[in-house]
């Protein structure tokens, strides 16, 4: 039934960005210079309601201001900030390796992705060449991240669209990963475990075969979550040509990783700016040309089965030799050094109380996180602690083009679309 | 991929007297550009077919306060095209007592929440924005956090401390009270 609210009713907070009851659709202000839908009714009338900030499928602490004519929305507002908790600015009272743990908390879903963007930044900036097997490390714990990140997506993506079981699936094979991590630095979730030049220890013995193992095993697991979903008629009502976005729209609003590929778009930075052993590896950027949350949706999948591939290779081939580059000067010595090693000692006692001093000069650096591109602007003026640090996080430009991708549709899609984007909300505010 | 020399000297072409200055450092290119001309430039390197940067990866600021160089602010674009694989930053003076700077809004549509934050975190004003409001910190908020001058623990400092002075009708002692204090930052 087509539900008209004609009065004025009170249903949002008084708040500049809400506006409250009825509002003539022309009289909405724009929003960007890309096409908006038509809305060609006369007599027009939009009620605005309030989503969130505590509404369980907005992944978080996301708000929501949501103008309606009946059940299609007309246009989305969403309001951030309410996990802002000012990230950047610690990183100008922080050393460069004090700021390590903050950048787990921007995606909590993915930390050692978001490790390993941060550090390669500082490396870039102070010149410094990590080792071979440093690399082919990083590259198996960024997938490892990636793999997870993408299972909570899936997992909660499914839930929030009614697939109940599919949850318990994602959440069941996200554990062996964190258990992995677990035995390689002691935490599962927030893991702290890059350093500059290197990484906080070598891997511990058998680690590898932990990793081998699960490769094994996740490939069959993958292939269950597609008996549960993809040809699940269910799942395909709800987000088959639901939350549409063309490429030429997501370019232009700065929509980046697995959403971007979505949308037929040919990039990822793995392959653009290779950075890591990515180059040397035998893998595909996968990339579906639905533009809907069902496109997202393989895309996601097929990636975890490449990132599968990406790891076996690395096993194959991983490295031996140091894990941390020799310059003491950046990266704290061995621990058993400290005790028979003057040097090593004032390396460590300086290293630990003032950090070290990189040049001065600004450096961006660019990954391929599970969520899209992962940018740091990192200032520095020679000193100890960043200048100033920008971070450009995937979500944020991703849930700008929420609106977009909504406007024209049906109230219940928002919670599909919002799902189709992977959003953190950690991410987004900083 | 066009060479970063290719890059600037398209630029310097078109433009001439707007270039105030590169910069090469660890494989990536800086271009000064002035403030006024920033708009034009934006919609050169996103339409020249050569360059095509269509893709915004962020606009953000320096506060140059810290170093006490004049102009005190710097607006930081990052382009990169998608087309072409080369990225680029530009870089825009400006001084404190004057922060305005045309908007990008309509070059690229997703400049929109970055230009919001960076005026949020910075007071820096982009002339023709269609919202120019707050977007991470609240809409009342007084000052702009990223600013040099604006203290790490902020303004104000928040805490739960019990209350000695009992509001009537509730016992001694047992109600947790909020209580607002100067910073001692």
């Amino acid at each position: 039934m087509h539900l008209r609210i004609t009065e004025s009713k009170e249903v949002v907070s008084a708040d500049r960005s809400a506006s409250v009851g009825v509002v003539a659709a022309d009289a909405l202000p724009p929003a960007g210079d890309f096409k908006t839908v038509e809305l060609t009714q006369d007599n027009l009338e939009v009620l605005t309601i309030n989503m969130g900030p505590q509404h369980p499928s907005t992944h978080g602490v996301l708000r929501l201001v949501v103008d309606l004519d009946g059940e299609r929305v007309v246009r989305i507002r969403p309001v951030i900030g309410y996990l802002h908790s000012g990230k950047e600015k610690i990183a100008e009272i922080k050393t460069y390796h004090q700021f390590i743990p903050y950048t787990d908390r921007l995606d909590y879903l993915s930390p050692m992705a978001y490790n390993t963007g941060y550090v390669m930044t500082v490396e870039k900036l102070l010149g410094v060449e990590i080792t071979e097997r440093c690399a082919f490390l990083r590259t198996v714990l960024c997938e490892l991240a990636r793999i997870s990140s993408h299972l909570v997506f899936f997992a909660t993506h499914a839930l929030e669209l009614g697939a109940s079981s599919a949850f318990m699936y994602g959440f069941r094979d996200r554990e062996p990963i964190y258990d992995l991590f677990e035995q390689l630095c002691g935490a599962r979730f927030t893991v702290s475990y890059m350093r500059v030049g290197g990484v906080q220890r070598d891997v511990p013995d058998g680690w590898l075969d932990g990793v081998r193992r699960f490769c094994d095993y996740f490939p069959n697991a993958v292939d269950d979550y597609e008996a549960l979903l993809t040809r699940n008629e269910v799942f395909l009502q709800r987000t088959w040509g639901v939350g549409k976005i063309l490429a030429a729209d997501a370019i232009a609003l700065g929509m980046s990783g697995p959403s971007l590929r979505a949308s037929g778009v040919l990039w990822d930075i793995r392959k653009s700016h290779t950075y890591l052993v990515y180059d040397q590896l035998d893998w595909k950027m996968v990339v579906e040309d639905g533009c809907d949350c069902y496109a997202r949706y393989l895309v996601r999948i097929r990636e975890m089965r490449e990132s599968v591939k990406i790891i076996r290779q690395c096993l194959e081939r991983f490295p031996g030799g140091p894990v941390n580059i020799d310059n003491p000067k950046v990266i704290l010595p061995p621990r058993e050094e400290l005790h028979h090693s003057m040097e090593a000692l004032i390396h460590h006692f300086l290293l630990v109380s003032e950090g070290f001093w990189p040049p001065p000069g600004e450096v961006y650096h660019a990954i391929e996180a599970p969520k899209g591109e992962l940018g740091f602007y990192l200032v520095s003026d020679g000193t100890p602690k960043a200048y100033r640090l920008a971070i450009r996080t995937p979500s944020f430009a991703n849930l700008q083009a929420l609106d977009r991708m909504c406007r024209g549709g049906l109230l219940a899609d928002v919670v599909a679309v919002i799902g189709s984007l992977d959003l953190v909300l950690g991410d987004v505010d900083r | 991929m066009a060479t970063f020399e290719a890059i600037e000297k398209a630029v310097r072409e078109r433009f001439g007297e707007v270039v105030t200055g590169s910069t090469e450092f660890r494989g990536e290119l800086t271009l000064g550009i002035r403030r006024e001309a920033i708009h034009g430039v934006c919609l050169f390197l996103r339409d020249e077919p050569e360059l095509r940067f269509n893709f915004l990866s962020s606009i953000t600021a320096v506060d140059y306060l810290g170093v006490g160089r004049l102009p005190r602010f710097d607006v930081v674009y990052h382009l990169l095209s998608l087309e072409h694989r080369h990225r680029i930053r530009l870089k825009v003076a400006v001084p404190e007592d004057d922060t305005h700077i045309a908007s990008v809004v309509d070059v690229w549509p997703g400049s929109d929440w970055y230009e919001r934050e960076t005026y949020d975190m910075f007071g820096i004003l982009f002339d023709g924005h269609p919202d120019l409001a707050r977007i991470l910190m609240p809409d009342d908020w007084q000052g702009h956090p990223l600013r040099k001058d604006f203290p790490v623990g902020g303004v104000r400092s928040f805490y739960f401390k019990r209350d000695t002075q009992p509001h009537a009708g509730e016992p001694p002692g047992l109600v947790p009270r909020i209580r607002v204090q100067d910073s001692d930052l």
